[in-house]
């Protein structure tokens, strides 16, 4: 029975219904929890403490936008940017109930404005800007806010020279702004060029789950890509897969180890290490002190006051050793252009 | 047909789509068949009117050739036109063949080594979008069918040549949107263009299938509607009754407005058209406005090129 039909989205219903038939917990509990893997119980306390990883079994719970953001950042935490954009109702539109009660909703459950926060933080002692989602807030689902908050995520790491941190937990798409969250899609993608102008990397870490338009955007450009383990990585969920073509699906289906062994991830990272090993892969990117005004230069054509931040970049310059300038160059002697200098 | 003749048309059809009443749930499902209607022309309808010669071009070079999705180069006015589109079938065998329009990742490869070279060589872009969606199949996410999408979009959007995405028929979701970015988007009188099928919305939203009407009605995917939110540039109409009751006069609608936006997009510095089509989507969107002051697009203010 195709009930779907052609529907290529992963909704939001259906990977609650998925979740809770493969005895998930539906709803991100922000307080105690029982792992569903192996029954262990845990305290609310005992839930933060562990980063919402299972000490007994690994499994790894869902975390919302903020406690992300404490995981991953250090000591003092992040300063939130844009926290007051909010959703409007560009089509009036109700399905079981009207969009702006679903909003209103989602805004008291969660506390959230919207379903991603966007800050400034340093990983382990690496300065970034970080964009993360929440599940919790309409199924992490992309409308216009996330898209423009995204949109100046990419823009504000640019300007400051940042790289770009992507934590992923969306069900696509937010069919209730209809054919304008379609448009996130492009606008997300287009953003996020400021950092490939900057030249500075994108990091994305893809929690569960992954899927629709978010993944078929933004969530699939990171320079460097990690998944955490058990995330739903799909544009198509396997329901709507097994509906539409009747395939018999294998159970780690679309799952982060499978995604890995696809050649669509570059790693599957352990919450508890995350921190770590992005703080590491940050560090190796970082580009020397006094940065490459050669190369950092396109970004004065992106963003605004970008001229002047790349003026300042070429009076900073060099910094390097001439003898190592004349290394890289044999032949010349000339050791003051900063055009040539190593990235 | 003169550029003085199609520029009266294109403001005439405008104003009218501008001061359209909002359409009510009969005329919207009426829409929604109208855009798959089996008689409708499709990608190579069009392409085989518009171009005195087409050579379509097979394969993404690192898999397979994808046959719900055609690529290739076109003489167009005497000038080379890269043409991309999904495809649909009309018989059984042909719907097979072609996966209903439903393109994987090769498809989108194949779109991006077409698009490749056209802004290589210096020629326009124009994608023709029909589909209910990209292909839902474990081999396509296997093989990165949400990569192949967003690379699509990005490579759309860094293109140097001009581009044009017509949507012609159904544009439903990301495999939509993968040829949709572009310096103009134009959009046929009966077609839909929309987040997700009705079908689809009608199971997901209500739980229950046979709420597609329903789900029309929510989402208003027309093209009066889609040219009121700012994401098409244009409303192309088509011949009296639809498209499906005459190909040649379709295609030769489409061929004037197609041709006039293309000359008009040729005028712009390559610099200036990919501003402007950062600008376009980045504007899609509207937010909350609080305290009237947020200054983001909350709707078309200005009348469309023409
Ligand atoms: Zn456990």
């Amino acid at each position: 029975m195709s009930r779907v039909g052609r529907n290529i989205h992963v909704s939001v219903d259906r990977l609650r219904q998925l979740a809770q038939r493969e005895g998930r917990p539906g709803r991100i509990k922000a307080d105690a929890g029982t792992c569903p893997k192996c029954d262990s119980h845990y305290s609310a306390d005992e839930m933060r403490r562990n980063l919402r990883v299972c000490p007994a079994c690994g499994h790894h719970f869902p975390v919302t936008a903020r406690e992300r953001m404490e995981q991953l950042g250090e000591p003092g935490g992040y300063v939130e940017l844009w926290p007051e954009l909010r959703a409007s109702d560009p089509l009036q539109f109700t399905d079981l109930k009207p969009y702006t009660e679903r909003i209103a909703e989602a805004e008291k459950s969660t506390g959230m404005g919207e379903a991603i926060v966007c800050a400034e933080l340093e990983v382990r002692h690496q300065p970034a800007v970080a964009a993360v989602m929440d599940f919790t807030f309409m199924g992490g689902s992309m409308g216009a806010v996330v898209g423009e908050k995204f949109a100046r995520a990419c823009d504000h790491a640019a300007q400051k020279g940042l790289p770009l941190i992507i934590v992923s937990a969306s069900g696509g798409a937010r069919m209730q702004e209809g054919t304008l969250a379609l448009m996130q899609m492009a606008k997300t993608v287009i953003a996020l060029d400021a950092l490939a102008e900057a030249r500075v990397p994108v990091v994305v870490v893809l929690a569960h789950p992954t899927t629709g338009g978010v993944w078929a955007s933004f969530a699939s450009l990171g320079d460097v890509t990690y998944a955490e383990p058990g995330a739903l990585i799909a544009f198509s969920g396997p329901r709507v897969i097994e509906e539409t073509t009747r395939e018999v699906l294998p159970a780690d289906f679309g799952r982060a180890e499978a995604q890995l062994k696809n050649g669509q991830v570059d790693a599957v990272v352990d919450r508890r290490e995350l921190a770590e090993r992005i703080g590491r892969v940050l560090h190796i990117l970082a580009r020397p002190a006094g940065g490459d005004a050669s190369t950092a230069a396109p970004a004065l054509q992106w963003a605004q006051g970008g001229a002047q931040r790349v003026g300042e970049a070429v009076q900073a310059l060099p910094s390097l050793p001439r003898k190592m300038m004349d290394r890289m160059r044999p032949g010349s002697t000339d050791g003051e252009d900063p055009g040539e200098a190593p990235s | 047909m003169s550029d003085r003749k199609q520029g009266g048309r294109f403001r005439k059809v405008t104003d009218k789509v501008r001061r359209a009443p909002e359409p009510q749930e009969d005329d919207l499902w009426e829409r929604v068949q109208l855009a798959r209607h089996a008689q409708r022309p499709y990608t190579l309808d069009y392409i085989n009117r518009l171009c005195t010669d087409f050579e379509e071009l097979h394969g993404d070079r690192y898999f397979a050739d994808d046959a719900a999705l055609v690529a290739g180069f076109g003489r167009y006015h005497d000038t080379p036109v890269a043409f991309i589109g999904q495809q649909k079938g009309r018989d059984t065998n042909e719907r097979t063949y072609r996966n209903f329009g439903m393109a994987g990742p090769e498809g989108y490869r194949k779109a991006m080594r077409v698009m490749e070279i056209a802004n290589r060589l210096g020629m326009p872009v124009v994608t023709l979008i029909d589909t209910p969606g990209a292909f839902p199949g474990a081999s396509a996410e296997e093989r990165g069918q949400g990569g192949a999408i967003s690379r699509s979009i990005q490579m759309m959007w860094r293109l140097d040549v001009p581009t044009v995405a017509v949507v012609i028929g159904e544009g439903s979701s990301g495999g939509a949107l993968g040829l949709g970015v572009a310096d103009r988007v134009l959009m046929l009188e009966n077609s839909t263009y929309s987040v997700i099928s009705p079908e689809g919305a009608s199971a997901i939203l209500w739980r229950d299938a046979s709420k597609a009407k329903l789900a029309a009605q929510a989402f208003k995917p027309t093209a009066a509607n889609c040219y009121r939110w700012g994401v098409v540039d244009a409303v192309v109409p088509e011949p009296e009754g639809g498209a499906h009751t005459d190909h040649e006069q379709a295609a030769e609608i489409l061929d004037q407005y197609l041709s006039r936006t293309l000359a008009d997009l040729g005028a712009m510095p390559a610099a200036e058209r990919r501003r402007a089509r950062r600008e376009r989507f980045r504007k899609l969107g509207p937010l909350r406005d609080p305290e009237g002051g947020m200054g983001m697009a909350t709707g078309r203010e200005t009348p469309p090129p023409g």
